[in-house]
C-alpha cells in the first residue's frame, strides 16, 4: 500500500501535523519477533518441564551415565559457528553480493546439518545405553526438549535452503530483509541451545 | 469521498465478481472459499462461531434438563460427562474466541484505516484451520454410534491428568480433544502474529497508539496473550500425547511424573485465556457506551492501561485455579495477592464506564442495553471472583456450582453480552441494514432475565454444597428448587437466542440498505466507510488528527480526520486456494497422530502424506503470483 | 501441604504474626452476622435450602468457622460495591436518558485525574481488608498439625473413600469418625485419578492428588453426622462418590475405633456365609480381618454391617439394597470397578445376611 502525498498539516491549521506513526520495522521482521516471543514461551514451558522433573527419575540411566561432554561441546561449538556464518550471509545479502551470500548460507546450512548429525549420533548412543522415552523421566524430558530443539534447527536448515533457492531464482524482492528475518530465527534457536546446553548438560557436570 | 479511487480491476476479480447479479452459485461459493478479504473472513468466523455457539447451547440445554430434578436420567452418566466437556470446550474455543475473531477481522483494519490485514492469506489460513479444529472436535458425535469405544472428549474442559491418561481414558476421546485443541491453538497463534503486525504497521497516518480505538487496543492486548499463552498448552498437550501414545510418564506418579505439572502448564495458558475471552468484549463496550452517551470514553488512557495491566497480571495468577491442590501456604498467599491485584484495573474500567455514561445523553438502543447489561453482569462476576481469590474461601467454593455461577457471569454476562452489543452495534456497518430494535428489546429482555434466572441460583446452590460436573444429585439437600429455576432460565435464554437468529436471518434478507456510513453518530474510522464497506475499505487512506476522528469532524470539535486529495494505487491480493490447502495439510498432519493412536503404521503413512501435502502447499503459497 | 521447617517470606511472616489486625478486622462486624445472619439470608432466599450438612453457610469446626468469617468480610464488601455500581448505573440510566430533543452535545468530559487516582486507591484499601485475614488464615490453617492430633489416612478411589486410622491400626470405608475437640490431621492421597475431599461444615476441601500427600487439619466442635462428597471430576460415577464424617464424643469415638480395630471372631471364618463369600471370589478384592480374606482392592468389609450406608454413601445399608448391589453393581454405580459376578440367587441369599452380620 502506498500512501498518497498527503498534506499532513491540519486543515484548520490549529493543530500540529501528526507524526506518521507506523513503526518502520518491516512486516516480516516484526512478525518474526512476535513469533520468537511466542517461541520463548514454547521453550520456556519445555525447559520448565525439564527442570521440574530434574532428579526425579526413579531409575537410571541418569544424565551422567550417558552424557559425553566432549561430543556435546563440539556440537555446541559447531552451532555457535553456524551463527557466525549466518551473520556473514545476512551481511552479503544486504550488499546484494549473491555469490558470497550463497557461500555463507551454504556453510550455515552445513553447520546446522552437522549439529543435527551430532544429535542423531547422541540419540542413538543414548538409546543403546538404555535411555529411551519410556525408560525414565529424564529420558522423556530430555528427548522431548532436545528433540523439539532439533526440529527447530531442521526447519531452519529447510528455511535457508528455500531462501537460497528463491534468492537465486529471483523469487524474493528484498533478499537482505528476508535473510535477516531467517537469521533472527537462526540466532534465536542458537541461543535456546546455549540455554539447554547450560541447564541440561553443564549443570550435571558442576553438581 | 474526496476522489474516486483508482482500483486495478485486473488484480482483484473476486471483488468485481462478488457484486454481480448473474454469477453462478458455484462461483459465489468459490469466491468465499478463496477469499482473503478480512471482512469476508470476519463474516465466516462469525457464522461458524454462531453455529458452534448454538451447538454448545444445545449441549447446555441437555445438561440443564438432566439436572432439572434429582435423579433424572435424560442421558447416561458417560454421555453427560462428554456433554459438559464439549459444552465448555465448544463455548470457549469455538464460540467466544472465534466470535471475537470475527470482530477483530472485520473491524481492526477498518478502525486503523487500513485496506486489509498485513498477511491476508495467513488470515484465511487461520480461519480454515480453526474450522478444521472445530470439525475434529465435533466429529466424534457423528462417529460414536459406529465405534465401540468412547470417542467424544470427556475429560472436562481442563482435562486434568491423570484422568486423561490412557489407563483411565482408554478410548480415543482424549485423543480427539488433544488433536482439536492443538489445531485451534495453531490457528489462534497464526492470527495473533498477523494482528500484532497489522496493528503496529498498518495504521493510517496520524493514528498514534493512543489515538487507536479502545477495541483495537484490546485486540492488540488479546493477540499478545494468545501468542504468549498458547505455547504453554501446546507443550502440555504434546506431553499428554507422548504419555498416551509413547508410554512416557510426564504426568504419571508411578513413573516419577506429576499430575500437577499438567495443571501448571494448563493454567499458565488457561488464565490468560480467560482474558482472551473477556478483553474483546471490554473493547466493544468501550466503543458502544461512548457512542450512545454522545460523550468520549472517560479516562480512555486509563481504560487502555488497565487492559494492558490485566493482560500482564494474567500471567501471574494461574495458581489461583489450584488453591485446593496443596501448593503450600507461601504459594497460596502469593497467588491470592496477585489475584486480588487484578480487581484494581478491573474496577478502574468499571468506574470509567460508569463515568462515561454519567452526564451523557443516553440512547437506549439494543446495543446500548447489552453494553449496560455487560457492566451490570460483569461486575457481579468480578465481585464473586474476589471471594474465591481468598484461598480459604476457595476451599469451600472451588469446584462447586458457586464457581460455575462466577465464570458464567464473567463469560456469558460479560463476554457474550459484550459480543451481542457488538453485533447490534456493527451489524449496520457489516450489512448496511439494521437489526430490528423492537425485536432487539425483547431479545435483550429474554437473554437478561433468562441469564439471571439460570445463573444467579447457582451461587446459592453452590454455597449449599452442590459440586460441579455431577450428572445427578439426591433430593433433600435443598438443591431441588434452585436447579428447577436454573433449568427454566436456560430455556428462556434459548428462546432469546432463537429470536435473535430469526431476526438476524430476517434482516439479512431485507432488500433495503438504509444504514449509511455512520448511523450511530460514532467516532472511529470504520464509520467513514460505506456500509457495507468496499472491498478495499477506503478510496483514500484517511489522515487522523484525534482519538475520535469521525465524531470530532461531524460535530466540528476539531479536524478529526481528512481525506487527502489525490490518487492511490490500490492493490488487492487475488483470491487464493492456498490457505485452505495449507490448513487442510496442517490439520491432516495433526490428525495423523489421532490415527496413530489406533493404528500406528496407518498413522505414520498418513503423517508422511500430510507432510508432503504441507510442503507442496507452502511452496505453491510462496510462488503464487499477485501477492 | 505442610512443609516442616519451611520459612515463609518476610512479608508474610510479618503479616501472619500480627494476629491483632485480622482479629480486629473480624471484630468490625460481630460473628453473629456471619454465623447467623448470612445463613439466615440464605434460608430466606431458599426457603429451607441451607438446612443440609452440605451447606457452607454453617461451620462446625475451627477451620470452617474461620472461613465463614472471611467469607463474611468479603460478602459485605462485595454487597456494598455491588449496590454502589448498580446504583450509579441505574441512576445514570434514569437521569441521563436522551429525550430526543437535545440540540447540543452533552459536556465532552475526557477524564478526571483525581477521580482516576481515587478509584485506583480505594479498592486497594478494601483489598487489604480482605487480604490480611486471608493470608493470616492461610498460614494458620496450613500449619503443621499438633503432635497429639488424630491422623486419618484418606485415600480417594474410583469411586469411594478409604479411611485408615494408623493409631488404631484399621481401615474402613466412606464413614469417617472423629473425636470432638481433638485436632484431626487428614492425610489425603490417591492412587488413581485426582479426587477432592469436601465436607463443607467440618473440613472444607482439598484435593487428593496421586503421588502426593495433602493435609487438612481441623478440630470439630459439635457432635453430629456431616455429609461430604468428591468435588473433583473423576469420571463416570463422580456424582455418586460421597462420604460421611461422624463427630463423636471422645468416649464414643474411642469405643467405635477399638471396635473397628477388632478382628471378627473365629466362627465367622467357618460360617457358611464366609464360604459363599469365598466361593463367589469376593476375597479377591475385599478384606475381612480374622479370616483368610485379606485383599485391599475394594473396601474393607470387616465391620461392614456397622455402617449406615453402602456404595459410598448413596444407599441405606439394608439387606434389600445389598441384594441390589450384588446383583449388578454397575446398575447402581455406573462404571463400577466391582464387576458383575453373575451371582446366583442362592449365593446372594447366603452372602447378604453374612455381610449384614459383620457388625
Amino acid at each position: 500500500m502506498s500512501t498518497a502525498t498527503a498534506d499532513l498539516t491540519s486543515p484548520h491549521g490549529h493543530e500540529p501535523a501528526p507524526e506518521y506513526s507506523v513503526t518502520g520495522v518491516p512486516a516480516y521482521k516484526l512478525a518474526m519477533w512476535t513469533f520468537l516471543g511466542s517461541d520463548c514461551f514454547f521453550f520456556g514451558s519445555l525447559i520448565g518441564t525439564y527442570m521440574s522433573c530434574r532428579g526425579k527419575s526413579l531409575n537410571g540411566p541418569y544424565p551422567l551415565d550417558v552424557f559425553e561432554a566432549a561430543v556435546t561441546s563440539l556440537s555446541t561449538f559447531d552451532l555457535l559457528l553456524s551463527s557466525l556464518f549466518m551473520v556473514l550471509a545476512v551481511h552479503y545479502a544486504k550488499l546484494r553480493d549473491i555469490p558470497k551470500f550463497t557461500f555463507w548460507t551454504v556453510l550455515t546450512m552445513i553447520g546446522g546439518a552437522i549439529f543435527l548429525s551430532f544429535q542423531a549420533y547422541e540419540f542413538t548412543s543414548f538409546v543403546h545405553e538404555g535411555l529411551t522415552l519410556q525408560s525414565n523421566l529424564f529420558g522423556a524430558t530430555f528427548f522431548v526438549l532436545t528433540g523439539f530443539h532439533g526440529a527447530h534447527v531442521a526447519i531452519g536448515v529447510l528455511l535457508l535452503g528455500s531462501l537460497l533457492w528463491s534468492v537465486r531464482g529471483g523469487h524474493v524482492v528484498d533478499a537482505g530483509i528476508t535473510t535477516e528475518v531467517i537469521g533472527l530465527y537462526w540466532h534465536f534457536v542458537d541461543i535456546v541451545w546455549i540455554l539447554i546446553f547450560t541447564l541440561v548438560y553443564l549443570l550435571e557436570f558442576t553438581s | 469521498m474526496a476522489t474516486p479511487a483508482h482500483a486495478d480491476p485486473a488484480v482483484h476479480p473476486a471483488s468485481t465478481a462478488a457484486g454481480s447479479e448473474n454469477q453462478s452459485y458455484g462461483a459465489w461459493l468459490l469466491s468465499w472459499i478463496m477469499t482473503s478479504d478480512h471482512k469476508r473472513i470476519g463474516i465466516l468466523y462469525g457464522l461458524s462461531a454462531l453455529f458452534f455457539f448454538v451447538l454448545g447451547g444445545i449441549e447446555a440445554l441437555i445438561i440443564r434438563t438432566q439436572l432439572a430434578r434429582p435423579g433424572l436420567h435424560v442421558v447416561d452418566p458417560a454421555t453427560y460427562n462428554a456433554l459438559f466437556t464439549m459444552h465448555g470446550t465448544t463455548m470457549i474455543f469455538l464460540g467466544v474466541m472465534p466470535f471475537s475473531a470475527a470482530f477483530f477481522n472485520y473491524l481492526v483494519p477498518l478502525q486503523i484505516g487500513a485496506r486489509d490485514v498485513i498477511f491476508p492469506r495467513l488470515n484465511a489460513f487461520s480461519f480454515w484451520l480453526f474450522l478444521c479444529g472445530g470439525i475434529i472436535l465435533n466429529v466424534p458425535f457423528v462417529l460414536t454410534p459406529f465405534v465401540d469405544m468412547r470417542v467424544i472428549p470427556d475429560g472436562g474442559w481442563f482435562g486434568y491428568a491423570t484422568l486423561t491418561e490412557k489407563e483411565y481414558s482408554p478410548g480415543a476421546s482424549i485423543d480427539f480433544w488433544v488433536c482439536g485443541l492443538q489445531i485451534l491453538g495453531i490457528a489462534s497463534m497464526a492470527a495473533g502474529f498477523n494482528f500484532i503486525v497489522t496493528i503496529f504497521n498498518l495504521r493510517a497516518p496520524g493514528m498514534t497508539l493512543l489515538r487507536m480505538p479502545v477495541f483495537t487496543w484490546m485486540t492488540l492486548v488479546v493477540q499478545f496473550l494468545v501468542v504468549l499463552s498458547f505455547p504453554c498448552i501446546t507443550i502440555a498437550l504434546v506431553l499428554l500425547l507422548f504419555d498416551r501414545q509413547f508410554g512416557t510418564h510426564f504426568y504419571i506418579p508411578e513413573g516419577g511424573g506429576d499430575p500437577l505439572l499438567w495443571q501448571h502448564l494448563f493454567w499458565l495458558f488457561g488464565h490468560p485465556e480467560v482474558y482472551i475471552l473477556i478483553l474483546p468484549a471490554m473493547g466493544i463496550v468501550s466503543e458502544v457506551l461512548p457512542t450512545f452517551s454522545r460523550k468520549p470514553l472517560f479516562g480512555a488512557p486509563f481504560v487502555i492501561f488497565s487492559g494492558i495491566t490485566i493482560g500482564l497480571l494474567g500471567f501471574g495468577v494461574w495458581s489461583h485455579h489450584m488453591f485446593t491442590t496443596g501448593l503450600g501456604a507461601a504459594a497460596d498467599a502469593s497467588f491470592a495477592v496477585t489475584t486480588m491485584l487484578i480487581a484494581i484495573p478491573t474496577g478502574v474500567k468499571i468506574f470509567n464506564w460508569l463515568a462515561t455514561i454519567w452526564g451523557g445523553q443516553l440512547r437506549l438502543t439494543t446495543a446500548m442495553l447489552f453494553a449496560l447489561g455487560f457492566v451490570c453482569m460483569f461486575t457481579m462476576g468480578g465481585l464473586s471472583g474476589i471471594m474465591h481469590a481468598s484461598p480459604p474461601v476457595d476451599l469451600q467454593q472451588q469446584d462447586s456450582y458457586f464457581v460455575v455461577a462466577h465464570f458464567h457471569y464473567v463469560l456469558f454476562g460479560g463476554a457474550v453480552f459484550g459480543l451481542l452489543a457488538g453485533i447490534y452495534y456493527w451489524f449496520p456497518k457489516m450489512s448496511g441494514r439494521f437489526l430490528s430494535e423492537s425485536w432487539g428489546r425483547v431479545i435483550f429482555g429474554l437473554v437478561f432475565v433468562g441469564f439471571n434466572t439460570t445463573f444467579f441460583p447457582m451461587h446459592i446452590v453452590g454455597a449449599a454444597g452442590m459440586p460441579r460436573r455431577i450428572f445427578t444429585y439426591e433430593a433433600g439437600l435443598g438443591w431441588e428448587i434452585p436447579n428447577m429455576i436454573e433449568t427454566a432460565g436456560a430455556f428462556i435464554i434459548a428462546f432469546g437466542v432463537l429470536f435473535f437468529i430469526i431476526d438476524l436471518i430476517r434482516c439479512m434478507m431485507a432488500k433495503e440498505m438504509t444504514a449509511g456510513p455512520n448511523p450511530w453518530d460514532a467516532s472511529s474510522l470504520e464509520w467513514v466507510c460505506d456500509s457495507p464497506p468496499k472491498v478495499h475499505n477506503f478510496d483514500i487512506t484517511p489522515v487522523v488528527y484525534s482519538d475520535r476522528p469521525v465524531f470530532d469532524k461531524t460535530h466540528g470539535l476539531g479536524p478529526g480526520y481528512s481525506l487527502p486529495v489525490g490518487h492511490e494505487h490500490i492493490h488487492i491480493p487475488p483470491p487464493s486456494l492456498r490457505p485452505l490447502f495449507l490448513a487442510i495439510a496442517v490439520a491432516w498432519f495433526l490428525a495423523s497422530w489421532l490415527i496413530a493412536g489406533q493404528a500406528m503404521m496407518l498413522g505414520v503413512v498418513s503423517a508422511l502424506l500430510a507432510t508432503a501435502f504441507m510442503l507442496y502447499s507452502c511452496f505453491s503459497w510462496f510462488l503464487e503470483p499477485g501477492h | 501441604m505442610n512443609r516442616p521447617g519451611f520459612q515463609p517470606s518476610v512479608v508474610w511472616l510479618t503479616l501472619s504474626t500480627v494476629p491483632a489486625l485480622p482479629r480486629f478486622l473480624r471484630m468490625l462486624v460481630p460473628r453473629f452476622f456471619f454465623a447467623r445472619l448470612v445463613p439466615l439470608i440464605g434460608l430466606c432466599l431458599l426457603a429451607g435450602c441451607g438446612g443440609s450438612t452440605m451447606s457452607t453457610f454453617e461451620g462446625h469446626s475451627d477451620l470452617t468457622k474461620e472461613i465463614l468469617d472471611i467469607y463474611g468480610v468479603i460478602f459485605w464488601i462485595d454487597l456494598a460495591l455491588f449496590l454502589l455500581v448498580q446504583g450509579i448505573l441505574i441512576v445514570a440510566v434514569v437521569k441521563f436518558r436522551a429525550t430526543g430533543k437535545e440540540t447540543t452535545l452533552p459536556e465532552q468530559v475526557h477524564g478526571n485525574l483525581p477521580m482516576e487516582i481515587g478509584w485506583t486507591v480505594a479498592p486497594v484499601v478494601l483489598l487489604v481488608i480482605i487480604t490480611v485475614p486471608t493470608v493470616s488464615l492461610i498460614f494458620e490453617s496450613q500449619a503443621q498439625a499438633k503432635d497429639d492430633a488424630l491422623v486419618v489416612n484418606a485415600v480417594g478411589k474410583q469411586w469411594w473413600f478409604q479411611f485408615g486410622y494408623p493409631e488404631y491400626d484399621f481401615e474402613t470405608a466412606n464413614e469417617m469418625h472423629v473425636p470432638l475437640g481433638r485436632q484431626v490431621d487428614v492425610r489425603l492421597q490417591s492412587d488413581n485419578v485426582i479426587h477432592a475431599f469436601w465436607a463443607p461444615q467440618i473440613a472444607a476441601k482439598r484435593d487428593m492428588m496421586p503421588g502426593r500427600v495433602n493435609h487438612i487439619t481441623f478440630t470439630a466442635d459439635k457432635v453430629g453426622e456431616y455429609m461430604g462428597q468428591c468435588a473433583e471430576y473423576c469420571a463416570d460415577s463422580h456424582a455418586l462418590m460421597k462420604f460421611r464424617i461422624f463427630v463423636d464424643t471422645a468416649e464414643d469415638f474411642d469405643k467405635w475405633a477399638k471396635h473397628q480395630a477388632s478382628a471378627q471372631a473365629e466362627p465367622v471364618a467357618a460360617s457358611a456365609g464366609f464360604q459363599a463369600f469365598q466361593g463367589a471370589t469376593c476375597v479377591a478384592c475385599h478384606a475381612i480381618e480374622g479370616t483368610s480374606s485379606q485383599s485391599r482392592i475394594g473396601p474393607d468389609l470387616t465391620h461392614v454391617g456397622s455402617r449406615g450406608l453402602i456404595a459410598s454413601g448413596i444407599l441405606e445399608n439394608n439387606e434389600a439394597n445389598l441384594r441390589l448391589w450384588l446383583k449388578d453393581p454397575a446398575a447402581i454405580k455406573p462404571g463400577s470397578k466391582m464387576p458383575n459376578l453373575n451371582l446366583t440367587d442362592e449365593q446372594i441369599n447366603t452372602i447378604v445376611p453374612f455381610l449384614s452380620s459383620l457388625k
